[in-house]
């Protein structure tokens, strides 16, 4: 069964129209990637299903219900987790504290908090770095606190805005291992990215977004064929 | 040691009316203690959750005026206006967090500051029901001695510190310092910024409300130029917060102790004294430029400001 649909959404604003008429959905435990070139609306839809826009046309289901027209902390508190394309940490908290303000969402008491944030920071290699100030530490870590801090939430699907944007080849094989520990966790990810390397690496299905209309659907092998999708990305065969 | 810090600072003041203080620094001490209050109510709204207020003498006034009215309409002691205001401010402080939270940053502020003159208006112009600018006198103040009321004020400004300390220890503590810190962050970890963000408004509103009610109780006399104006008490409240430390335990209850302190030494020299906002002001741009979290929050560096620094450090 699939665990989030996306049903016709549009979102426009004012006259421009930054998603039109896109659907698809996201099956259970698999690993989704959105790819698209730049503008294409790709964290739009993010916003959309995250709850920070309502979509003006189409609705979004998680496990079968509607949660289009929810706001973030209560679709947050149904099981989607996400984090940002521009890193957002609580600044001038610890690491360790960044992830305990998110646990409490599932945990009962502060001891119970700080057990499941301390459990997200092992999980994604910060357990050492727990008691930085978050402001100071380096944008890998702080993409993988990011991450550590959507965990400590327990979500059921979780919802990468480029976590691998700005990060070197070490960091981003870091990264990879951890995703691919998210996944035999159960949790499903749809993940936005530019790098074409770690997409088609991670992906089990990789949808693809131009102009804010959905192109192209399939597995990464069948994506790296398709003639639109090359021509999104690098213009049409006779102008090159 | 440090745990026991603010058990042993309640007891040196407790006994301090005891070694017969002057009734003039007696006075002083009460000031600063109220203003500890009215200081660590704001931190909480504006330091932890950062949602900057200008409009606290709203919070006071209202505080003030419940008690005032009390006595005035009802012949009740101004003292149960303590318990009353609770209710009152918890009631009022929803309404405002209604209409003013869902503004962010500048906007809440300008909103608060607007806030503070529309009451202090309305309550020059309902002559009928708060007397205008005739004001509202207790004919007989309950001590004429102040120790009593330092006891009183003493009692609310430690049970004030210790509840906020256990709020900021809490969850809601954690959820206050997300908010402040990302809105939208907090908003997509499943926090609902808007309840928690009306639930600080409402804590800083009733205990700055208490802090006004304790105020006609000791002063025996107000009215709206002294409880809500926007100089004498939303901006310095601000101060109080910004010159001891934002987001400090200590720091209010520092900042209270400087700034009363210097407005009475300020007040007390000739010519120079009816200036004491101008200096207030300078003091301002001064913390904000090299102290911007205050003398707790920016210790270390303050110290370091003032001892002579080597060529090669």
């Amino acid at each position: 069964m699939s665990l989030l649909q996306i049903q016709n959404v549009s979102k426009r604003f004012g006259g421009l129209a930054a998603l039109t008429d896109v659907s698809y959905s996201v099956q259970k435990g698999e690993i989704l990637g959105l790819i698209g070139p730049n503008g294409a609306g790709k964290t739009t839809l993010f916003n959309v299903v995250n709850g920070f826009y309502p979509p003006t046309k189409g609705e979004v289901l998680f496990k079968g219900e509607s949660i289009s027209h929810l706001q973030p902390f209560q679709i947050c508190k149904r099981g989607v987790g996400r984090t940002f394309q521009v890193v957002r940490p609580l600044q001038r908290m610890t690491a360790l504290d960044n992830v305990i303000a998110s646990a409490f969402l599932r945990a009962k008491d502060k001891p119970g908090a700080e057990g499941i944030a301390l459990d997200a920071l092992q999980f994604t290699g910060l357990y050492e770095d727990r008691s930085l100030v978050s402001k100071g530490l380096p944008l890998g870590k702080r993409k993988k606190l990011e991450i550590a801090r959507a965990l400590a939430t327990q979500p059921e699907m979780l919802l990468l805005d480029e976590s691998f944007a700005g990060l070197n080849p070490f960091e981003q094989n870091e990264l990879i291992d951890i995703i691919r520990k998210v996944k035999a966790k159960g949790i499903t990810i749809m993940i936005i990215e530019h790098h074409m390397k770690v997409i088609m690496s991670l992906s089990d299905r990789v949808v693809v977004l131009n102009y804010g209309e959905k192109i192209a659907e399939g597995t990464p092998k069948e994506i790296g064929n398709n003639p639109l999708v090359i021509e999104a990305y690098l213009g049409e065969a006779e102008s090159a | 040691m440090k745990r026991f810090l603010p058990l042993i600072i309640l007891a040196i003041l407790f006994i301090l009316p005891l070694v017969g203080l002057s009734s003039y620094i007696m006075h002083i001490l009460i000031l600063v203690t109220m203003w500890s209050i009215i200081g660590m109510a704001w931190n909480l709204l504006g330091g932890y959750c950062g949602q900057v207020s200008f409009g606290h003498a709203a919070f006071f006034g209202m505080g003030a005026y419940t008690a005032g009215l009390l006595y005035y309409h009802l012949g009740l002691s101004a003292w149960w206006g303590l318990l009353v205001c609770i209710p009152v401010l918890g009631v009022f402080s929803l309404v405002i967090g209604f209409i003013c939270l869902r503004l962010r940053g500048p906007y809440f502020a300008l909103a608060t500051l607007a806030l503070g003159e529309v009451l202090r208006v309305t309550a020059e112009n309902l002559v009928k029901f708060t007397q205008g600018d005739l004001g509202i006198l207790i004919k007989q103040r309950t001590w004429v001695e102040k120790t009593w009321y330092f006891y009183v004020i003493l009692l609310l400004a430690a049970g004030s510190f210790f509840l906020i300390k256990k709020v900021i220890e809490s969850k809601l503590g954690y959820y206050f310092v997300a908010i402040r810190e990302d809105q939208d962050a907090a908003n997509s970890l499943g926090i609902n910024t808007t309840l928690y963000k009306t639930i600080a408004l409402c804590l800083s509103g009733v205990l700055t409300g208490v802090a006004g009610a304790f105020y006609m109780n000791y002063m025996g006399y107000i009215d709206p130029t002294t409880v809500f104006p926007l100089y004498d008490i939303s901006i310095v409240t601000v101060m109080v917060v910004m010159v001891g430390g934002v987001a400090t335990y200590w720091g209010p209850v520092i900042g209270a102790l400087i700034m009363v302190f210097l407005a009475e030494v300020i007040r007390s020299v000739p010519k120079i004294g009816a200036a004491h906002q101008t200096l207030f002001g300078i003091l301002l741009i001064f913390i904000i430029i090299f102290l911007p979290n205050g003398i707790v929050g920016d210790f270390r560096k303050m110290v370091g400001l003032f001892k002579p620094r080597g060529a090669l450090k």
